[in-house]
């Protein structure tokens, strides 16, 4: 076999996350009073005009979790070794955008180096002057063709794109008129992307549609990667935040007595640190040990995938105080109620009292406060890594995009095109993240007045 | 009242020594002092001379809780724990990594800091409840609709975009102020309103729209149709009767954070080069200097919980209803 599959914590988490959320889904399916506040968020056309863009994310996300790492060529007879280099099924399927490395940085379209260097031509002169790219562009003779190809190249691409987009319409509604049960956002944002995955698959073989980075990387190709670490970030920090929150708040809601007390305390004692710096110790400690114990990983690959993970509990740890201190809230209401009142008379066990009566009523809160954390810990994560107590800097991600290209605003003339592009990809997905979390609270929240709702 | 206070405040002394247990256990028993000395030291190839040097220089060679070694008190004075992290309830923060007085320090890096956030809170609040009013006045028409939108959209931009943009564009393109620097006095002015322009840009999208809410539940009241029904006008009822029925939600959460002021932004101040106590933290989180990570980390504690304490007495002052006892 020529691939090893490698399964990093962070992929098994993602795997576990993904298989819970399957499990969610059927369970939600087999019951109609659940199913009926999703129904409202499917009528809302901005939730799943968002939810569309959103699941592009996941699509990437999720490829790009499969790792692996391929063999190297072996001497006869001799163990099979597999590169150090941990690859993903992503990777594999945008192989150009991956290997395609300038020398430095390029602007976007470019074909030729952003910075003079010296270079001796035919005649064996040393003139100063901008070389061409070794992949951007390389098949043009010179720039004056450049713009008619890439307008060829994004018609050819969006065109094609578009035609994949409405034969999906097609398929899926019989007909290419928008009429009842089609929600006319949606299909339009369906064709707005399909037309522009074309186009930007179509230009991104031969371009480098975003530019280079210092090192010469295709700055669209780090940024597709970096969704994947701001994904498990949003997503896996839950995983951690959940239990805690779940357990210790319905615990201290409904015992009362001392177990609030020291649940209270507990709380308070960890949201009394602000949050920032109590992630910044943490870090730096979880650092100290990282850094003590190399013998701990195979490869660079499944450090800073430990380091992520970490990170990920401690944004966990730090943040489950909120969520806490809401369902406690909310369970001492509960409790009160006359159908917990009665099962309590009935000689119904804490346990069972608890996780067939309380549970099920305090999950919209969980539900709402999960997809609204989403956003906030995409965004947290870049300025963590910021500061210097984020994702590993060898790891991809927004916070490390932006970090590195951050010193570049001082060049002249300036290189932008990788923060634009990190900020850019960051907007899109935040915005979609909080515009569908709107759409949930919407839905779920039974406090929300439902005309004022829609408003 | 006082009574309220001095229980509020001994209710204080536990949870301050949580904190200092939580720090004290995750600055010397994840890793312990020898694993620090390595990591500063360089791991590969360091004596454990050199170590030991390292540990007596900073006062961390002492057993961690218990001296047997020692006589009398001593047994519990002579500690790690004594030294480092008892002193700080005396504020009593020590010495950082280069040798100079981590309290003196932060005396005085609080007033750059406070020069930038100060204003930046005070502006920002008048400004992002004055939006919310205006959602509130038209509410469910286009306007409104476009002010939430509005909202969403600047609450999903990253804050390092605001400062990187706001300097880009303010100082880089446009020359009107420099990229960053302090000084002190009255030259300070052209130093910090570019921060708090942004400091204020961050948070309007969010906070106004939780602000907006608020005002949206207390609109649904009854009191209000009263006001209405006795012939007031729609922004007379917004004033005075809505804008103070609001003031409850309102302080809950502005007060918290008044003390915690003192801290200053990491973002902000760091971006700008202000010499205040969040640059303070980001320097010290870079250079590894875990005693001033320590002393930050005790200070915001107790700065949070005074502003909880404040809170509640802030309730007692726009609520009459509210008796603390």
């Amino acid at each position: 076999m020529n691939y090893m599959p490698v399964i990093l914590w962070s992929d098994a988490l993602v795997f576990l996350l993904l298989a819970a959320g399957m499990a969610a889904a059927w369970y939600v399916r087999q019951h109609e009073h659940l199913l009926l506040p999703w129904r409202r968020v499917a009528r809302n056309s901005v939730a799943m005009a968002s939810l569309l863009v959103l699941s592009q994310f996941l699509i990437v996300g999720f490829l790009d979790s499969l790792h692996f790492r391929t063999a190297l060529p072996q001497a006869s007879g001799g163990e099979r070794v597999y590169s150090p280099e941990v690859l993903s099924v992503f990777d594999k399927l945008v192989g150009p955008l991956r290997t395609h490395t300038e020398k430095t940085y390029s602007e976007p379209f470019a074909l030729t180096l952003y910075a003079k260097e010296s270079v001796t031509d035919a005649q064996g002169n040393v003139v100063r002057t901008y070389p061409r790219l070794q992949y951007g562009g390389a098949h043009l003779a010179d720039e004056s063709q450049r713009d008619a190809d890439v307008l060829k190249r994004a018609l050819i691409g969006g065109g094609l794109g578009l035609l994949v987009g409405l034969l999906s319409f097609y398929l899926t509604h019989r007909t290419l008129h928008c009429a009842s049960g089609c929600d006319r956002a949606v299909s339009v944002v369906t064709l707005i992307l399909t037309t522009l995955i074309g186009a930007v698959i179509s230009l991104a073989t031969v371009y480098h549609v975003l530019g280079t980075d210092k090192v010469g990387q295709d700055v669209l190709y780090l940024s597709l990667k970096s969704i994947r670490t701001g994904l498990i970030i949003g997503t896996v920090t839950t995983l951690v935040t959940l239990p805690l929150a779940l357990f210790l708040g319905v615990a201290a809601g409904y015992f009362r007595g001392w177990v609030d007390d020291v649940i209270q305390y507990i709380y308070t004692v960890l949201s009394s640190i602000p949050s920032v710096l109590l992630i910044a110790a943490a870090v730096l400690m979880m650092q100290v040990t990282i850094d003590t114990h190399p013998d701990w990983f195979d490869t660079a690959a499944s450090r800073a995938d430990l380091r992520l993970v970490f990170l990920c509990l401690i944004l966990g740890m730090t943040s489950w105080t909120g969520l806490c201190r809401l369902l406690r809230g909310e369970t001492l209401k509960l409790r009160e109620m006359e159908y917990i009142q009665a099962a309590q008379s009935f000689g119904v066990s804490s346990l069972r009292n608890l996780t067939r009566h309380l549970m099920p009523n305090v999950m919209h809160i969980i539900l709402i406060a999960l997809v609204m954390d989403f956003s906030a810990l995409v965004l947290a994560e870049a300025v963590l890594s910021y500061v210097g107590v984020g994702v590993d800097p060898s790891m991809i991600s927004f916070g490390t995009m932006i970090n590195a290209a951050r010193l570049e605003m001082g060049r002249e003339p300036m290189v932008w095109w990788a923060l634009a592009s990190a900020f850019g990809f960051m907007l899109v997905l935040v915005l979609a993240a909080n515009l569908f979390a709107d759409a949930v609270r919407d839905a779920f929240d039974p406090r929300l007045n439902r005309t004022e709702a829609g408003a | 009242m006082i009574a309220y206070l001095i229980r509020r405040i001994l209710y204080a002394i536990p949870i301050l020594i949580g904190v200092n247990l939580l720090t004290f256990a995750l600055f010397f028993v994840v890793n312990t002092p020898d694993d620090m000395a390595r990591m500063q030291l360089g791991i590969k190839r360091v004596t454990q001379e050199a170590i030991d040097k390292w540990k007596q220089q900073r006062g961390y060679d002492k057993p961690l809780l218990v001296n047997s070694a020692a006589a009398g008190t001593h047994k519990l004075t002579d500690t790690i724990f004594w030294q480092k992290s008892a002193s700080m309830f005396v504020f009593d923060f020590g010495y950082s990594d280069d040798g100079r007085s981590i309290g003196r320090e932060i005396a005085k890096r609080m007033g750059p800091s406070l020069a930038i956030a100060l204003p930046t809170f005070l502006i920002g609040l008048l400004v992002y409840v004055s939006f919310a009013l205006l959602m509130t006045l038209f509410r469910a028409t286009a306007l409104d609709m476009a002010g939430v939108a509005l909202c969403v959209l600047l609450m999903s931009v990253s804050g390092l975009f605001y400062i990187i943009g706001g300097q880009f564009v303010v100082s880089k393109l446009w020359h009107l102020v420099p990229i960053s620097g302090y000084a002190g006095g009255t030259d300070s002015f052209k130093f910090v309103v570019l921060p708090i322009l942004i400091g204020i840009m961050g948070g309007v999208g969010s906070s106004s729209r939780w602000y907006r809410t608020i005002f949206l539940e207390e609109i649904g009241k009854d009191y209000v149709r009263t006001a209405r029904a006795k012939g007031l006008s729609e922004l007379r009822v917004l004033f005075t009767h809505v804008l103070k029925n609001a003031m409850i939600p309102i302080l809950t959460g502005v007060v918290v954070v008044i003390p915690l002021l003192f801290m200053g932004s990491l973002l902000t101040e760091s971006f700008f080069g202000i010499p205040g106590l969040g640059s303070y933290t980001i320097d010290a989180i870079n250079s590894q200097d875990f005693s001033v990570v320590r002393a930050m980390v005790f200070l915001g504690s107790v700065l949070y919980i005074v502003g909880l304490i404040l809170t509640d007495i802030s309730y007692t002052m726009v609520d009459p209803r509210v008796r603390l006892s």
